[in-house]
This record gives C-alpha cells, structure tokens and sequence, in this order.
C-alpha cells in the first residue's frame, strides 16, 4: 500500500440556527449572564483615528431583511495593525479590540457598528490592500458561515490599487463591497444574499 | 530555533466536504443562499490574526449550564453529561486558547429565546448557554443536561436531534466556524433535513458525539466526547516567496 496524508478533515459546518444569539450575544437574548455580550464594544478607550459607524441590513433573495442575523467583524487599527497575538509589525492601538459583534435588529434586522477607519494592510506579496473590514455572517437557513469584506467608496485611489478588488471578473459587482460614506465618518453596507445587487461572498 | 517557519496561509477550505449553501430539503437556505460563485484567494493577514481572548474572561461556572443560570442551591433538570474533548488543526496539532461557545435546548426541546413558540416548559434554572477557553493541549470540558428533539417548522412533521451548537474561534479568522454536535444513536440524525445538508455519513460521523464511560462521573454524570477540527496553517522550511523569484 503506498503511503497515507494523516490530516484531519476540518469540522462540518451547520446552521447557526434561529437562537446563535443565546450563544453567542446571550444579554441581547435577555440572558443576563457574562456581565456583557462579547463583541459589543469595539473601544475600550480613547482610540487613535477617525472614528466611524456601519450601518446596514441584511437581506434575502425576497428582499426580506434577515431579522435573526449574526455579523461579526474583524479589522486592524487606525495605523493598519491587528490587535492579534500574532502581530510583530508594531504595537496595536490599545484601546480597541478590532473585533465586533452585532445582531441584526430583531424587528428591522439594521445592524450597527461603532468603530475605526482601518488603515491599510499589506497583501502577502508586499502589495498595499485598500482599507477593508472582514465580515462574516451566521443565520437560520445558512449552512456555512459567508465571508466578506467591507470597502470604503471614499478610498477611490487605494481601492483601484487593491490586489483583490482588482482581479474581481465582473467590475460591476464591485460596488456591492463598498460601504457608502453617509455623512461625516458615517457608511452604509447593505448585504444581498441572492439577486442583481447579490453581494460578493469570499471562500477565503 | 525550528527551522519551520509558519508562513501564515491557511489550508483551502474543502468545498466537497462542507456543505452547500444551497440545500433544498431545508427549506431557509433556498433564498438565504448566495448563488454567484465565491472569489477565492489565498488568505491574506486579515484571515491569518484574530482576537484574542483570554482565560481570565471566563467565569468560573462559565462551562457548567448546569450551575450557571441556575439559583442558589438548585440545578437544571435534565440527564447530567459532560461533554469533553479536543481542539485540533487539519495537521492533528491542538489549538491552545480557543473560546468556545455553546449553546442549546433544555430537556425539553425549548429554548430560552423570545422568539421560541414550542410549547415545553422552561426550566427556570436552565439558561442554556456557556463558554470556555481550550488549555495548551487544545483540550475542553463542559457541564450540561442532555437536550431534548424538538418540532421546528419546515416539512409537517420535522424535528430536530438532540443537538448542542459550538461557536469556534481559533488563532485566524480564517479558522471562524460554527457548527453543531449530536449524539450517537439518535433515530433523529438520519430524518433532519440539517443534517442532510452534510455530504456524506462521514461527515456526519465526524459530529457526532460518542459515550464516552472512561469519563463518565459515576453515580453523577454520563461523559460524551467531541473533537473539533479546525484548518490547519502551512508550514515549510521555506520562505515566502518573493515577487519575482
């Protein structure tokens, strides 16, 4: 018999189902437990930077918005540093996690997160990436978490420079990647799981 | 100093191992569903770092549901188990310090959600939900009853196994999964359309949960043991390449 690859297959995905808030956001929930909900603060502190709101819903392909959603983000700091164990470019902004959590309004399903403008993180080959956002969201009826990333579409010049951005087949769907500046640091992403405006999802 | 160096990109994630997104038989994922293809490419730093987490956030009945919503001197009702296992890459490597979450029914099948319609009772001693971190052998360990099936509303006569759900995250965001765990025996597996949206029996195999009596608190607990897999990180004894080389 010729040799065997011993890796581990990586756990099977299920639906986070209809109740991933009693898990996963339990005081939203009305569990009052944790002293807190992890996530739902992204500034511990004073931050450096500008400081910004996403806001947004999430919808389905009846334009339905999904009401009993999960979004999770992740981001680097103001100067482009992750507050990661693993960051060795420099030290993170102490005062802010780079992680959020938010629920879709239970009524609306209007999401919201109060955070940084990202700085810019380089791609592996040592390529500027445009300031963006990792986004990642569970619900009922979704099998496998879905990745995205939110742009910003007053970052005209580092956007057209983006090595990802840039080798995206259809152009016409790269606005769905772009958070719309509202008013001062204020942007609206706006998610479409299925039809024309279907946002680009990354398997990542 | 070893001379492997992590590089930092993780393993593509197997498309014909987990499931679609797109399975009929549950009804939801029909327009829940993207139906563009996904752009792939290989992970970037913002998959390859993540948030960290540390042991002193976790309170220390946290991973007991059986304590932990409940008052003073009582506890939730339901078959004790604990439920133990391991935190592993695709390599078979333990992932130290991952949070866990998990969350589940009472022994009646009823959440505590207030969008929950089934009509078991509460337990008011039952919150059912808890947390832990994974100690540097990537083990775990968590207290709870064993939940009950129940109806949900998708075919006229659906019900779900008995089932616990896990929140993981690892060291990359890339590694962010959720996922659920079952128990072994349960005729329910093999009749719920969730389940059905995993592509294989080994797939199925791989959550389902096993009896597990050498961990088993006599006259106090029966033991169950769940691993999870995470992906794994490449490691070589080469560098990155460079552009141009």
């Amino acid at each position: 018999m010729i040799q065997k690859l011993d890796y581990l297959q990586e756990s099977p995905s299920q639906t986070a189902g209809p109740y991933v808030h009693i898990g996963c956001m339990p005081n939203f929930a009305g569990i009052d437990i944790y002293g807190g909900d992890l996530g739902a603060q992204m500034k511990t502190g004073a931050v450096q930077g500008q400081e910004i709101t996403i806001n947004g819903v999430i919808y389905d392909g009846t334009n339905t918005p999904l009401r009993d959603v999960m979004i999770e983000i992740w981001q680097p700091d103001a100067a482009g540093l992750f507050p990661s164990a693993n960051e060795t470019r420099g030290t993170p902004d102490p005062n802010f996690t780079g992680w959020g959590r938010a629920p879709g309004n239970m009524e609306t399903g209007e999401f919201m997160f109060d955070t940084v403008k990202p700085g810019a993180v380089p791609y592996p080959d040592g390529r500027m990436q445009a300031p963006h956002i990792t986004a990642w969201i569970v619900a009922r009826g979704i099998n496998i978490g879905l990745h995205t990333r939110i742009y910003f579409d007053d970052e005209d010049q580092a956007n057209a420079a983006d090595p990802i951005l840039s080798r995206i087949e259809f152009p016409s769907r790269i606005p769905t990647l772009l958070a719309k500046k509202t008013g001062e640091g204020a942007y609206r992403f706006d998610i479409y799981l299925q039809g024309p405006n279907e946002t680009i999802f990354f398997d990542i | 100093m070893s001379l492997i160096k992590q590089t930092g990109g993780y393993v593509p994630r197997d498309r014909n191992w987990q499931p679609d997104a797109l399975t009929p038989a549950y009804k939801t994922s029909i327009k829940r569903s993207p139906q563009a293809a996904l752009l792939s490419f290989p992970t970037t730093l913002s998959e390859e770092s993540s948030p960290v987490f540390g042991h002193k956030l976790i309170g220390e009945l946290d991973n007991d549901l059986i304590l932990n919503h409940a008052q003073t001197g009582e506890s939730a009702i339901g078959p004790r188990i604990i439920v133990h296992g391991r935190v592993l890459d695709e390599m078979g490597r333990g992932v130290p310090g991952a949070l866990l979450e998990f969350w589940q029914a009472n022994a009646g099948g009823r959440y505590r959600h207030q969008k929950e319609s089934y009509l078991a009772a509460l337990d008011p001693n039952f919150g059912g939900c808890g947390r832990t971190i994974t100690a540097g052998d990537g083990s775990y360990e968590l207290r709870t009853i064993q939940p009950g099936p129940y109806p949900w509303p998708n075919g006229m006569n659906d019900w779900r196994p008995a089932h616990i759900h896990f929140s993981i995250f690892g060291h990359g965001f890339a590694q962010r999964l959720i996922t659920q765990m079952y128990f072994e025996g349960d005729p329910h597996i093999k009749l719920c359309p969730i389940v059905d949206a995993l592509k294989s029996q080994k797939a199925v195999d791989a959550l389902t949960a096993l009896l597990d009596m050498h961990r088993t608190v006599p006259m106090d607990s029966r033991a169950f043991k769940f691993d999870i897999v995470l992906r794994g990180q490449r490691q070589t004894y080469f560098e990155n390449r460079k552009e141009g080389l």
